[in-house]
């Protein structure tokens, strides 16, 4: 019978309050391996390594905000651009590529953020040396009503290829579900990205939803505030305006829908949520940022800075002080584990004495208690790491939908791995005096009592 | 010889700093073998005595030798080695582990030797004090008796070549003393295992040929 057979005969023995202190260790280690993992999680999906852009180009504003909402689909747009700001980019000789992106609008079923975009940005990848791949049977966008969604979305609303989808206006507190429909013709395969609880819709069919087009009057408005002047001539304006006109009349007499009847979108009339930017040279996007900094149209934003500044100064600190908090609860738990022991000493005197009257020495009892210590850390340890990742495992469909991030339920901190020499190092610490106890224990005294 | 023991001495210190003789012994023999009883009232250092013969105490001076060992000329860690290879120990209350089934009670007396008995050899030896039926009780689940017996065997675990039962008796009702003797003297005399039995119950001592009164070798006992 070894040592640690002896060991656990005598948590047994103490089954409640031993039950008790390795609840405390596991309950702390669960605390640390949210705590870990949650900050893990959040640190991926806001990585660098998310993106395969070299810049985030909006309107003026929050920077922050502009790439939480275009690149990680969290909160609302900034505001919006020009159409026509984004075919100047794409002639712009220091830029490579521009794909044009347009939000504001959720799924009526599970409330997904819808992307109007083309075929272009899945053509690119989704981060550094990542192509999204597509599900076999999936095409590309082919017609104005095509839509291609994340896999997280194919799951959650059990949506495949062919299923229909509508799209409820301005956002989930909106109840404007718009009439036109569009049909999933692709499936994107996972990719750790917002980009799985995302549905992308053909840009072109955006802009040919009731209500997506801009009044010719506010977006004559807006291209010039913008620009300094207008593309279009006062005859091209007032056509368009007479276009308008008919258009709301045949509306109101029912007699038009846009469900059925598509046309072209007039330029001036398309907006834009973003533009995701790939630049020729590094230095070319760091000098586009610059100057856009000077400027009054439009922000160029590195995608990772304002991520990476949030990362640093708040949330950083916040992991932090979360992490001392846990260490302490840790630390806690060691105690109430020494004094568990410790208190069960003076009644196991004698169980002492009788081992060591059958020629343990003092050594081998001092083994014992310190062996009862590391169970019970190592046991609070273990089931702590797999309550903590039980509970990532379980919330993980609710935290997506409630914070918007992905969450990889198999995450695991590499910190978590040096959690064992740590519980180790603390069971040896509590263990140390109880164990010093039995190492003293006088055998003739105790035998005799 | 299995245990000659020589010129021991051994006195405690009281509280206000005097010390209290407790054994004085010039000579005292057990043949390989043998089975004594050591028969003295209470406070005669009957149990000090056992003490010293198991290493548990060291004697202020003198020699304990065992199977041609001086024991005393060990350091502690030797004293417990030999202990746990040589001396079974049977005790007056009996002294088993609460939270170890029978079986495993049985197992721990040989767990701390050099070659510790498995379970399959622990149960043949309950099954020779006819326990076999009570392997995975725990003490708390046993009679008077049965835990007497399962001591027994526990004391028998190390395959000793000396054995010492302080008063395996006391404890037992006298319906199962005679069982107890007999098994403790039975396993003795198969395995040539030495025997010191230390008793203050005559009855006990009259069931042996050789009875020490321990006043008549330990000259603390004879002088109070």
């Amino acid at each position: 019978m070894n040592l640690l057979v002896i060991a656990y005969k005598s948590i047994r023995q103490r089954a409640l309050a031993s039950f008790l202190t390795c609840l405390s260790v596991s309950l702390g280690v669960m605390l640390m391996v949210i705590v870990l993992s949650g900050f893990a999680i959040v640190e991926k999906n806001f990585s660098q390594n998310s993106i395969n852009y070299d810049l985030i180009v909006g309107p003026k504003g929050s920077s922050l905000q502009l790439i939480l909402n275009t690149v990680y689909r969290i909160g609302d747009p900034v505001g919006n651009l020009p159409y026509r700001f984004y075919r100047e980019l794409q002639d712009d000789p220091r830029i490579k590529e521009a794909v044009p992106l347009t939000m504001g609008d959720v799924t009526e079923q599970g409330g997904f953020k819808i992307v109007g975009t083309t075929s272009r940005y899945f053509e690119l990848g989704y981060a550094p040396d990542r192509s999204f791949k597509l599900v076999p049977g999936s095409k590309r966008f082919g017609t104005s009503f095509d839509a291609i969604i994340g896999s997280q979305v194919a799951f959650t609303n059990g949506w495949g290829i062919g299923s229909k989808l509508k799209l409820v206006h301005g956002g989930e507190e909106s109840d404007h579900v718009h009439d036109e429909e569009f049909t999933v013709v692709g499936v994107l395969a996972p990719t750790g990205t917002a980009n799985d609880k995302t549905v992308f819709v053909n840009l072109e069919g955006f802009y040919l939803i009731a209500g997506h087009e801009k009044p010719i009057s506010e977006a004559v408005k807006q291209e010039k505030e913008f620009f300094g002047n207008n593309s279009l001539t006062p005859e091209e304006i007032a056509q368009l305006e007479q276009e308008e006109r008919e258009e709301a009349e045949a509306l109101a007499s029912g007699e038009h829908n846009h469900a059925h009847h598509h046309h072209e979108t007039p330029e001036i009339k398309k907006d834009l949520t973003g533009i995701f930017v790939q630049t020729h040279k590094p230095i070319q996007a760091a000098l586009l940022e610059g100057q856009s900094r000077r400027g009054y149209r439009a922000q160029f934003v590195n995608p990772i800075r304002p991520i990476s500044q949030l990362m640093t100064n708040i949330i950083g600190n916040i992991q932090k002080v979360m992490f001392v908090m846990t260490c302490l609860i840790i630390v806690v738990s060691g105690v109430g584990i020494f004094v568990s022991i410790y208190n069960s000493m003076s009644d196991r005197r004698k169980e002492i004495a009788i081992m060591r009257a059958l020629g343990a020495r003092r050594q081998t009892v001092f083994s014992i208690i310190l062996a009862e210590s590391v169970l019970l850390c190592l046991t609070g340890g273990v089931l702590g790491i797999l309550m903590g990742h039980g509970l990532i495992y379980m919330g993980a469909p609710y935290i997506e939908r409630a914070a918007g991030i992905l969450v990889d339920p198999l995450t695991i901190e590499p910190l978590e791995f040096i959690l064992f020499p740590v519980l180790m190092l603390l069971a040896t610490l509590v263990g140390f005096i109880p164990g010093m106890t039995a190492y003293r224990t006088d055998v003739a005294d105790a035998l005799a009592a | 010889m299995s245990l000659t023991l020589q010129n021991i001495q051994k006195s405690y210190r009281e509280p206000s700093g005097q010390k209290l003789p407790v054994l004085d012994i010039p000579e005292y023999q057990l043949a390989d073998g043998e089975q004594a009883v050591l028969l003295g009232s209470s406070g005669g250092g009957k149990t000090t005595l056992l003490n010293v013969i198991s290493g548990i105490t060291a004697p202020d001076s003198g020699s304990v030798i065992i199977n041609g060992t001086d024991i005393t000329k060990l350091h502690e860690v030797g004293r417990d080695r030999f202990r746990a290879a040589k001396i079974g120990f049977v005790f007056q209350t009996f002294n088993l582990l609460p939270a170890f089934t029978a079986v495993e009670n049985v197992m721990l007396g040989s767990s701390f030797a050099s070659q510790p008995m498995n379970r399959h050899q622990a149960t043949e030896l309950l099954k020779s004090v006819e326990l076999g039926h009570r392997l995975d009780h725990k003490p708390g689940q046993m009679s008077v008796g049965e835990q007497q017996r399962v001591a027994v065997a526990r004391a028998l675990a190390n395959r000793p070549v000396l054995l010492l039962a302080d008063e395996p008796t006391a404890n037992v009702d006298p319906g199962n003393q005679d069982s107890i003797l007999n098994l403790i003297r039975s396993a003795c005399e198969e395995h040539n295992i030495s025997l010191l039995l230390v008793t203050h119950a005559p009855e006990v001592a009259q069931q042996f040929d050789r009875v020490d009164e321990i006043s008549q070798f330990n000259k603390v006992a004879a002088s109070a």
